[in-house]
């Protein structure tokens, strides 16, 4: 399990993590969603180490990651796809990391086999596709058999295939009784693969909760409906609070009204309706709407001189 | 690539970290293996030491030849002062730049690649790595230049003929020893740079500066500043290990040879200072 408490960092004067505070647990996957530049590799990295805390903490099973005698076995981690050394082959990558633990050539030949490389692991890893570099990844994260995977776009190069073993890899991790913890900046995957989300904005928690609640505490009143006389029931429903934006000559959507008190105005006025529907917001609808006070980078500050800031270091988001 | 299937080994505990195979945990010596592995399993490694190698024994060899075939063309003075073991072991000067070169890249490459991420994911007390490639590349430098040393010193003497010397001449000994410990130094040097630097470019710059640049520079100073800097420099001092007839107003062999570890030693200290508080 993996405890965050109060963590902060600092890059010059930008606060790339603030004062964020959330705790991973075991035997499920939990997402962990934000816009780019929210801070998600850096809270990554802080809980490896290989970023200093500003102030605050990253525990992981009880301890600081550099405090674990056998970090590898603790925690498996890929945080970016090719951190390694594009001279040197693929095997002699992972027995480099294995030698480091004492951990023998034959799990090496089983990670390998298990990610799908044996056919390319004695070639040099400067020659591989993204998805060939995310599996070498995963590969050198499982080596130690360990109890926490924290991964940060796993599935980032991988093709249909790839993207769906990743899927059941981490479901099955976290079936063992393993903490995963796994950024994504694919909304509908985490939809799929992740129980319980974390989502930041700005370095800061902006929500922990089951993945369920969050697409449906955030799901807005949106109603799609069809009917002929479109236009005499948007003059009908409006209101205050109510939005009709038109789609086409026969269809609108609502918002602020339920399709229950759609279909109030609607029998009251006499129109005939076609199609009355709920919008079920999707996990990327809630996840917009979550962030949309937090994003780093908007599209539209492009004429903006764009501030001086940490973007984070993965470069395929 | 083949359909990866999923199968989970059967040693996976619910815990995680139950390897076959007792013991499993970071210690000095594996980290000293894991850095052994990663310097035989880089090509460049060995196309580099091999070419520091040649470089320095195909030159010597060039030069002491050439002195010898021009030896009726030289001048009284010239044949007095005339410096058998020194011309042997000219080409270390040139064989330091390989060797600096190489270090600089043993730690830079890692940052280059973004494989330090990996390496320091596996040993998060990071200063075992320093020490692990401190070692594992100060061995290889010594073996390498100890062969390439005595080569160039037999091989020469060979080729000068009767005008050669042989390994008991004073100083003699102290010398060829002295060109290979000079190179280990160099390299000892050239990773500290590395560490402290992280950049390709900004490391093999300022291992080049120091040593080979900055004596230049110092000796367009006066006189009276110059004869009181220039003897501490790094190269300056630390190739006196390997000269018989030093240039008057240098150190001590061994005198030169201790500054010129203290060099070494500041460079490893900013690197690890760098290596520990830096983030990776």
């Amino acid at each position: 399990m993996i405890q965050v408490r109060e963590l902060t960092k600092k890059f010059g004067p930008k606060l790339a993590v603030d004062t964020l505070s959330f705790d991973v647990q075991p035997g499920r996957v939990t997402g962990f969603l934000g816009p780019n530049g929210a801070g998600k590799s850096t809270t990554m990295r802080m809980i490896i180490g290989l970023d200093k805390p500003t102030s605050g903490s990253a525990i992981v099973n009880g301890k600081r990651y550099a405090e674990h005698d056998a970090p590898l076995c603790q925690v498996g981690a890929l945080l970016e796809a090719k951190a390694v050394h594009t001279s040197r082959s693929a095997r002699n990558h992972l027995r480099a990391l294995a030698a480091t633990h004492g951990i023998g050539n034959r799990r090496v030949e089983e990670m390998i086999e298990l990610v799908g490389l044996d056919q390319v692991a004695g070639k040099k890893v400067g020659g591989f596709s993204l998805g060939m570099g995310q599996r070498l990844g995963i590969a050198a994260a499982l080596l130690g058999d360990p109890a926490v995977l924290v991964l940060d776009e796993p599935v980032n190069g991988l093709d249909p295939e790839g993207v769906r073993w990743v899927r059941e890899l981490l479901k099955a991790k976290a079936a063992e009784g393993r903490t995963v913890f796994v950024s994504s900046h694919l909304m509908s995957e985490m939809a799929q693969t992740a129980e319980h989300i974390i989502v930041i904005g700005r370095g800061r928690l902006l929500a922990d909760t089951p993945t369920e609640d969050l697409i449906s505490s955030a799901s807005a009143k949106v109603v799609a409906v069809r009917a002929p006389e479109a236009s005499r029931l948007a003059g009908a429903l409006a209101g205050p609070d109510v939005t009709v934006i038109s789609r086409s000559e026969d269809s609108l959507e609502v918002h602020g009204l339920s399709s229950a008190e759609i279909g109030t105005i609607a029998l009251a006025s006499g129109v005939v309706l076609h199609e009355l529907t709920p919008q079920q917001a999707s996990l990327e609808e809630a996840f917009m709407e979550m962030t949309a006070s937090t994003v780093e980078f908007h599209a539209a500050d492009i004429e903006a001189p764009a501030p001086a800031g940490h973007i984070e270091r993965n470069p395929n988001q | 690539m083949s359909a990866p299937t999923l199968t989970m080994t059967s040693d996976s505990g619910p815990v995680g970290g139950r390897l076959p195979g007792a013991d499993i945990r970071v210690t000095q010596a594996r980290v000293f293996r894991s850095e052994w592995l990663k310097l035989i399993t880089l090509p460049s490694s060995w196309y580099t030491f091999f070419a520091a190698a040649a470089a320095m024994i195909g030159i010597d060899l060039l030069v002491c030849w050439a002195m010898n075939s021009h030896w009726s063309q030289m001048g009284p003075m010239e044949r007095l002062t005339f410096d058998p073991i020194g011309h042997s072991l000219r080409a270390t000067f040139m064989a330091q730049l390989i060797i600096g070169v190489l270090g600089v890249l043993f730690i830079s490459g890692e940052y280059g690649t973004g494989m330090i991420r990996s390496t320091l994911g596996a040993v998060p007390r990071r200063l075992p790595v320093l020490w692990a490639k401190l070692s594992v590349f100060v061995a290889a430098t010594f073996v390498v230049a100890m062969v390439a040393a005595f080569a160039s010193f037999f091989g020469g003497q060979a080729l000068l003929g009767v005008h050669g010397t042989t390994l008991s001449a004073p100083g003699a000994l102290r010398s060829v020893f002295g060109a290979a410990l000079y190179l280990c130094v160099v390299s000892i040097f050239s990773m500290g740079i590395g560490f402290a630097i992280r950049n390709t470019a900004g490391g093999i710059a300022t291992v080049f500066g120091l040593l080979l640049i900055l004596p230049g520079l110092v000796q367009a100073l006066p006189h009276s500043w110059e004869q009181h800097i220039f003897p501490y420099l790094p190269s300056v001092a630390g190739s006196g290990i390997y000269v018989v007839k030093a240039d008057p107003g240098t150190l001590a062999p061994w005198t030169g040879f201790g500054v010129f570890c203290i060099w070494a030693v500041a460079a490893v200290i900013a690197g690890s200072w760098v290596l520990l508080h830096r983030d990776a």
